[in-house]
């Protein structure tokens, strides 16, 4: 038991998961109707089992990757997987995995939760907690099959979810703050239940062993997505454990991050104010919650959002024109603890599209590409020319410069916002 | 706490399937390890390997193979991230030519032999390089000649962060760095010997060189054509303009460097340099001394 075990519990004891506080109550009085007769009520107390194999902050150098058709056209996810494959070395087969987008056009408006299990009762305990809070359209387990190499999977099951607008009058949330509720309410008090992802018409495919093993294993070459983001872990501090794979997820958004997160303390700090409880002993769970904060919920401009998370130094601030000083000044000023410190490279994958970022001064390598409509992003160029032999053009993008592809307007109709690329450097007055 | 590969790899996350069964995943990219060879074709002293799906290891024991049957020029086709092209390679007079983008640490630690790189290459080039010759025709990555020793590495294109970190020279030996266009941070960070030549040539809308050039310098010399700001600059060199040694040794240098790119090299030599020296051997050396 670590003090960060006791920390995330009392952040929940202070009422900040407010579906769970209902649920505690709820079960307590007995009154609703219980799924299905023999179904257990979940006990919220004590920590999940599966902190325990990773109670310390996971660092490490791997490889990543992202691909992203701004047309919305669909690409088979062995795509992915083969230009993670030619990075193979840059891991060392403790984590692999992957996110794609536009893979589920048959619910392409349900919330789908990609689940890991440690064993039956926690999918019977949190099966009971889905039942009561969503209308369950769908479920099934994760299509696998046998790869050699990986092994210990646990249980993995999605759900395709919806939620009545009683329950949202109810608890006075939107959709999206009910789904990160209950996702942070599923990590933090159903022993060994786990979610990979929440998204819409998206879903996380991840676990213990290199990204190709990983990407056969879940047969990622029968699914069709217009994004594609990989990894390649070589973790260094913690061991490699099925949830502690990249991609980190949250609704629409997911992260897959090379790297280490410095300022976690201060980041995981800020983010408990928001009510986002950092369960799964990773730094990079902090940019996928920051992402959350600032694009969906503060509704900033992606550019500005990467700008708060790699910001200028003050040195460079004090030599820009005026409107733009005061622009950085004052993004520094209110998102000091969203600023991100250490070497990092991160790709995010959004309903929207696909930004990819380096930390400030470029202690990762990323290089980016454009074909057409499409965009390309990796640690090493040659695994963009493994899946695109030669694009129109490839480049090495700047230190905190984002590299930003957005879907077409109404490709994805579950994106919650789209739109113009927001010029930085000209639209000062946007956040002054 | 130290935990053996075996202890991580088994760590308990489910009741299902146990044990090392079922397929294995395809090997579709050279990056995976493999024993597959690649087609070796020689024609009087020219070797052509084609490295398609050759792993790196394999790619570059087939390289030594070809130079010990007498080639001199090996031709590396369908190059794709491989790494460590050359590295080691102790030999005179022999050249490498790698058509596609090879991967990081392209003639690390290599000893003599010329490389020609038809597309961009990736990070890491002539780390801890020895004496030779590397020529990219395209742009390359970050951290180039990192710890150099000796011998050149020409860039045609732009090049990334931290180009000629740590870059040293002793006697004879004496490493040099020509990038034809744009640099980015930490150019020559703590640089302890050798020539860093940048020549800024072509359009574009990218400054000169990034910031922090310069950082921690205590040894060799910075060329720039074109200007550079004192914002832009580390605390530890000084600017001064090229005097009538440094032109003739720029005229000598840049001469190259434009003979094997193929420039007008009294074209690129009109444009006024700046130098960029340290002002001390040792400027960390009372950091800690009160």
């Amino acid at each position: 038991m670590t003090d960060h075990f006791r920390r995330d519990a009392d952040s929940a004891a202070r009422g900040l998961n407010r579906i769970g506080e209902a649920d505690r109550r709820s079960a307590v009085r007995r009154y609703g109707g219980l799924p299905a007769p023999g179904s257990r009520v979940p006990d919220m107390g004590p920590r999940p089992e599966y902190s325990a194999e990773a109670e310390e902050r996971i660092l490490g150098g791997c490889g990543l990757m992202g691909v992203c058709d701004e047309s919305g056209g669909r690409m088979s996810g062995e795509l992915a997987v083969r230009s993670m494959a030619s990075m193979h070395d840059r891991g060392n087969g403790l984590g692999g995995g992957f996110a794609g987008y536009g893979i589920y056009p048959d619910f392409p408006h349900a919330f789908c939760f990609h689940m890991l299990y440690t064993d039956d009762a926690s999918k019977d305990d949190t099966e009971y907690y889905l039942a009561r809070h969503f209308v369950v359209l769908h479920h099934e387990p994760i299509p696998t099959r046998p790869v050699r190499g990986i092994q210990d999977e646990p249980i993995l099951w999605r759900y395709f979810l919806e939620i009545t607008d009683q329950r949202l009058a109810e608890t006075q949330l939107s959709a999206e703050d009910y789904v990160v509720h209950a996702v942070m309410d599923i990590n933090a008090h159903i022993n060994g239940a786990f979610v990979a992802s929440s998204g819409r018409n998206m879903g996380a495919f991840k676990g213990v062993g290199f990204p190709e093993e990983i990407g056969q294993f879940y047969r990622l070459d029968e699914y069709q997505g217009w994004t594609w983001t990989g990894h390649g872990r070589f973790p260094t501090n913690t061991p490699g454990w099925w949830g502690g794979a990249h991609p980190f997820c949250l609704l629409d958004y997911s992260i897959v991050h090379n790297g280490e997160i410095s300022s976690y303390g201060i980041n995981q700090r800020y983010l408990e104010g928001f009510g986002y409880n950092c369960t799964l002993r990773t730094d990079t769970e902090v940019v996928t919650y920051l992402f959350d904060l600032m694009l969906r919920r503060h509704g900033l401009p992606v550019e500005i959002a990467c700008k708060a998370l790699a910001s200028p130094f003050w040195k460079d601030i004090d030599l820009m024109p005026d409107d733009q000083r005061k622009l950085y000044s004052a993004l520094r000023m209110v998102y000091g603890p969203a600023l991100l410190n250490g070497p990092f490279a991160v790709v995010l994958g959004m309903g929207e599209g696909m930004v990819a970022l380096n930390d400030r001064i470029k202690l990762r390598p990323l290089v980016a590409a454009r074909n057409g409509s499409t965009v390309y992003v990796a640690s090493e160029e040659s695994a963009i020319r493994e899946i695109c032999a030669k694009p129109e053009r490839s480049w090495m993008p700047r230190a905190g410069e984002p590299v930003v592809a957005r879907l077409a307007e109404g490709v994805n109709p579950a994106a919650s916002r789209s739109g113009e690329a927001f010029e930085v450097a000209a639209s000062p007055a946007a956040v002054a | 706490m130290a935990l053996s590969s075996e202890s991580i790899r088994n760590v308990p996350t489910g009741p299902s399937r146990k044990g090392p069964t079922g397929i294995e995943p395809a090997r579709v990219t050279a990056g995976q390890p493999g024993s597959d060879k690649g087609t070796v074709t020689l024609e009087g002293d020219t070797a052509r390997i084609d490295a398609r799906g050759i792993y790196y290891k394999t790619l570059n024991e087939q390289i030594r193979e070809a130079l010990d049957l007498g080639a001199r020029t090996v031709i590396l086709d369908h190059v794709n991230g491989q790494r460590y092209i050359g590295a080691g390679l102790h030999a005179q007079g022999v050249t490498l030519v790698v058509n596609g983008v090879p991967g990081n640490d392209l003639a690390t630690f290599m000893d003599g032999p010329t490389v020609i790189v038809n597309e961009n290459a990736q990070d890491g080039i002539g780390n801890t390089m020895n004496s030779g010759l590397v020529v990219v025709n395209g742009d390359a990555g970050d951290v180039l000649g990192y710890g150099m020793r000796g011998g050149r590495l020409y860039v045609r294109g732009d090049v990334g962060y931290r180009v000629g970190i740590h870059m040293k020279a002793f006697g004879e030996a004496h490493p040099v760095i020509v990038a034809g266009g744009r640099a980015r941070d930490f150019f020559g960070e703590y640089m302890a010997g050798g020539e860093l030549i940048l020549l800024g040539l072509g359009e574009s809308d990218d400054a000169l060189v990034g910031s922090y050039v310069g950082t921690g310098m205590h040894g060799g010399v910075i060329f720039l054509r074109g200007t550079v700001a004192e914002h832009q600059l580390g605390k530890e060199v000084g600017v001064a303009e090229p005097d009538a040694a440094d032109q003739a040794r720029l005229e000598e240098v840049v001469g190259d460097f434009c003979r094997v790119m193929q420039l007008d090299a009294t074209a690129v030599l009109a444009e006024p340099f700046v130098k960029l020296y340290p002002y001390s051997h040792r400027p960390y050396g009372k950091l800690y001394a009160y």
